[in-house]
């Protein structure tokens, strides 16, 4: 049991120990380490894309998490470093697509599709109570009714 | 209404239909990513000769005032790409009177002209970006990228990677024609 478990938790462990960031970028302040890291998790590699340069190894990747602390060090907030980042790779960089008139389907294309389900699905409810909402029966078929199960109660004593 | 909603299905495969078409067209490159550069005018930038190097180091002014548009590489003695870049480069100068310009992106300067040395230099201006900040004025992902920059120094055109083989050495011609800085030979 022993030679499996133990194996089995350094093996899991190990992708933890797997970090990008590197002791000698970081920065001195933590709060300002803490800012870098959380900008950092914003912005694509545009080498391995679809990564955030928080966790690529990339080259350019590594150049603009100092890019990212040198900004910071300098007296930028977390909005001025991303705006200067996007200045000079655009939108693509941009983990969160800006809402603009050219993303406007992507950001509004969920929104839409849920409110068109729930338009259909609230339709399909209520149809199914208007029809569930039968008309009371009468006094004649009322005694008809009564009738007949007593017919089948002194019928049939089973 | 009915009547509408069976229309419904149709309507459906033709959106996605045409979002297929689109996304499986063999000429979609998924990973391209546009610049912001392209008419906008080139990055503010300077940067010093590379060490040991006879070739003056490259400032944005070095960029303007040409007669024709010119053409900026960023290379590096480490990019192996870079290496078969070299020689369409240096053709497009030596047969086509292309002007170049040449950034040398996170290289050793020993390594860099000893490169130069071995294939030759057809750089008029290089600088070195050695800690790869004006690569990111630049936009860059990686080596080599080249730039065609007009007289005034508006950005162009930008390809990214090698322009190696056929296919990319005729689109990059044709970028070079369109922008006036080589004249379109009928041969």
């Amino acid at each position: 049991m022993h030679r499996f478990v133990v194996p089995l938790v350094f093996m899991l462990l190990l992708p933890l120990s797997a970090q990008a960031v590197e002791p000698d970028e970081m920065l001195a302040d933590p709060v300002l380490e803490e800012r870098a890291r959380v900008i950092s998790k914003d912005l694509r590699c545009v080498v391995c894309q679809n990564q955030d340069i928080d966790s690529s190894n990339a080259g350019v990747a590594r150049d603009l998490r100092l890019l990212v602390r040198e900004r910071l060090l300098e007296g930028d907030s977390n909005n001025q470093v991303m705006a200067y980042i996007q200045a000079r790779y655009g939108d693509y960089v941009l983990l969160k697509p800006p809402f603009k008139p050219s993303t406007y389907a992507l950001w509004g294309t969920p929104i839409a599709l849920t409110l068109i389900a729930l338009l259909f699905g609230l339709n399909i409810v209520l149809r199914g109570r208007r029809k569930s909402a039968l008309p009371e029966l009468t006094e004649a078929e009322e005694r008809q009714v009564a009738k007949f199960i007593d017919n089948e109660k002194s019928g049939d004593p089973s | 209404m009915k009547r509408i909603l069976a229309f419904a299905p149709l309507v459906i495969a033709v959106i996605f239909g045409g979002f297929f078409l689109w996304g499986l067209n063999p000429n979609r490159d998924p990973s391209e990513i546009p610049s912001v550069l392209i008419e906008q005018p080139a990055p503010e930038f300077e940067l010093a000769a590379v060490e040991g190097l006879q070739t003056p180091g490259l400032s944005r002014a070095d960029l303007t005032g040409h007669d024709r548009p010119i053409v900026l590489n960023v290379f590096a003695s480490w990019c192996v790409p870079c290496r078969a870049e070299h020689t369409v480069l240096t053709n497009l100068v030596e047969r086509d009177g292309i002007r170049l310009f040449g950034i040398n992106y996170k290289d050793k300067p020993k390594d860099a002209v000893r490169w130069l040395a071995n294939l030759g230099n057809p750089y008029e201006r290089i600088g070195s970006d050695l800690n790869g900040r004006i690569g990111i004025e630049w936009g860059i992902s990686g080596v080599p990228e080249s730039f065609i920059i007009g007289t005034d120094g508006t950005v162009l055109f930008r390809y990214v990677g090698p322009v190696v083989g056929d296919e990319a050495i005729a689109k990059f011609r044709e970028a070079l024609t369109q922008a006036g800085a080589l004249e379109e030979r009928n041969s």
